[in-house]
C-alpha cells in the first residue's frame, strides 16, 4: 500500500462523513459526488477496471443528476408553497377537495 | 390537510439546511407551548399528565445522539474487527484463489468462451441467466417509474428554468467538444467488453450520460426525433426479446449437446466469444435508453 492510496482512503472517510453531517443539501451532493470519483480511482487501484469505469459513469454521473433534479424540484414545490402562503387562501381552495 | 402541510413545512425546513434534530429546538418548543391555552381553553402546564409526558419528551430527546452514537461505535468496532480477520488483498488464502469454481472459471474460460476478459466471460456466459433476470428487473423498475411519472396531464412545454440552460455558452460549447468523444468511448467500452474491461453496463451508462449532456445542453427536442417513447419502447422490447431467445438457443443446444451457431472463435479478435458481444450489444442499449428515460421522466415528466 503506498501513500497515493492512503490518501485517498483518506479523503474517501473524511468525504463521507462531510457529506453526511453537512447542513446544506446541495454541499453535501456534491460532496458525494467527489466521493463517487474517489471511489472509483481507488477501484482502479484495486484492480477492478471494470467497477472503476461503472463508479464514475453511474455515482458520479446518473445518479448525482438524477439527484439534483430531485433536490430542484423539491425547492420548487417549497417555493410554490411560500408564494401561495403569502396569496392567502389559494392553496386551501386547491386542496381542500378531497 | 394539515398533515400535508405539516410535510411541506417539514421539507421546506430541510431544504434549507436550518432543521435542527438536536434537542435544544424541541425544548425551546416545549418551553413555548405551555404558555398558548389550546383551544378548550385551558392551560397545558396546569394539566400534571401533559407535564409528564413533555418531561419525558425531552429525555428521549437527549437520549437519541448517545444511543446513536453507541450503536455506530459498535457496528464500526464490529467491522473493523471483522477487516483484521480477512486475509490480505492479493494473498493466497483469499477465497477468490482458493474456491475450486474460480479455479475452473480462471483456467478453462478462455478456451470455453473466447472472452478475453474473464469477467465477460462469467456474467455473459456461465451466469448468463443472472444478467437476464437483472436487465428484467431494470425493464421492471423502470415501467414502474414510468407508470408512475406518466401518469399526470401531459405538459406541451418543456418544464421551466432548464430551458435557461439551452443558452448557456460554457456548457453548449463544453458539450459540443465532449459528447462525440462521450458517445465513441460508450460504443468502445460496449464492443470492446469480451476483450477488456468494461461492457454491456458501463458503455450503456457511459453513452447514457452522453445523451442526457447532450439534451441538457441542446434542446431535448432535438433528441426526440429520435428517442421517443414509441422508439424506446422498440429497442428496449427488442434489445431484451433478442437476449432472452438467444439465450434460450444457446441453453437448448448446450443441455442436448447440439453445435451451435456460435462459436468461441479465435479469442482476441473482435468477433469472437461467441454470443458475448452482441447481448453486450442489447444489455447496453437498455441500459442507455432507461438512464436517458429516467432523466427525461425526471426533468419534463415525459420520454
Amino acid at each position: 500500500m503506498n501513500y497515493i492510496e492512503i490518501a485517498l482512503l483518506g479523503l474517501l472517510i473524511i468525504s463521507g462523513i462531510a457529506a453526511s453531517v453537512s447542513r446544506n443539501l446541495m454541499v453535501s451532493l456534491i460532496i458525494f459526488m467527489a466521493y463517487s470519483v474517489i471511489m472509483s480511482v481507488i477501484w482502479a487501484f484495486l484492480r477492478a477496471p471494470d467497477l472503476a469505469i461503472t463508479e464514475a459513469a453511474v455515482g458520479a454521473g446518473i445518479s448525482s443528476v438524477l439527484m439534483f433534479i430531485t433536490l430542484k424540484k423539491l425547492r420548487d414545490i417549497n417555493r410554490g408553497f411560500s408564494a401561495k402562503q403569502e396569496e392567502g387562501s389559494a392553496y386551501e381552495e386547491e386542496t381542500e377537495t378531497p | 390537510m394539515k398533515k400535508k402541510q405539516k410535510l411541506r413545512d417539514f421539507l421546506r425546513e430541510w431544504d434549507e439546511g436550518n432543521f435542527d434534530f438536536s434537542y435544544k429546538t424541541a425544548e425551546k418548543q416545549l418551553k413555548k407551548r405551555p404558555d398558548e391555552p389550546d383551544s378548550a381553553g385551558r392551560n397545558e402546564a396546569a394539566s400534571p399528565v401533559i407535564s409528564a409526558a413533555q418531561s419525558e419528551e425531552r429525555l428521549f430527546r437527549r437520549l437519541v445522539p448517545v444511543f446513536t452514537g453507541i450503536f455506530l461505535f459498535a457496528v464500526i468496532g464490529f467491522l473493523l474487527y471483522v477487516v483484521t480477520k480477512m486475509p490480505a488483498f492479493g494473498s493466497a488464502e483469499t477465497p477468490a484463489n482458493t474456491s475450486e469454481v474460480i479455479r475452473r472459471y480462471l483456467q478453462s474460460g478462455l478456451t470455453e468462451t473466447g472472452a478475453v476478459n474473464a469477467v465477460a466471460g462469467i456474467i455473459l456466459d456461465y451466469r448468463a441467466f443472472d444478467t437476464l433476470g437483472e436487465s428484467h428487473v431494470l425493464f421492471t423498475a423502470t415501467i414502474a417509474v414510468l407508470i408512475l411519472m406518466l401518469l399526470g396531464k401531459e405538459e406541451d412545454e418543456p418544464a421551466d428554468e432548464l430551458r435557461i440552460l439551452h443558452q448557456d455558452l460554457i456548457l453548449r460549447n463544453t458539450a459540443k467538444i465532449s459528447v462525440p468523444f462521450l458517445f465513441v468511448f460508450g460504443i468502445y467500452i460496449i464492443l470492446n467488453g469480451h476483450l477488456g474491461p468494461g461492457g454491456g453496463f458501463s458503455g450503456g451508462a457511459v453513452i447514457g450520460g452522453a445523451l442526457i449532456l447532450y439534451s441538457t445542453a441542446f434542446s431535448a427536442q432535438n433528441l426526440k426525433k429520435i428517442l421517443n417513447l414509441r422508439s424506446y419502447r422498440i429497442i428496449v422490447i427488442a434489445a431484451l426479446s433478442f437476449y432472452s431467445i438467444a439465450k434460450c438457443y444457446s441453453f437448448f443446444c448446450g443441455a442436448n449437446g447440439l453445435e451451435t451457431i456460435f462459436t468461441p472463435g479465435t479469442p482476441g479478435r473482435i468477433f469472437s466469444a461467441g454470443l458475448i458481444l452482441p447481448l453486450n450489444a442489447a444489455v447496453g442499449l437498455v441500459v442507455a435508453c432507461t438512464m436517458y428515460g429516467f432523466y427525461s421522466v425526471f426533468t419534463r415528466g415525459r420520454i
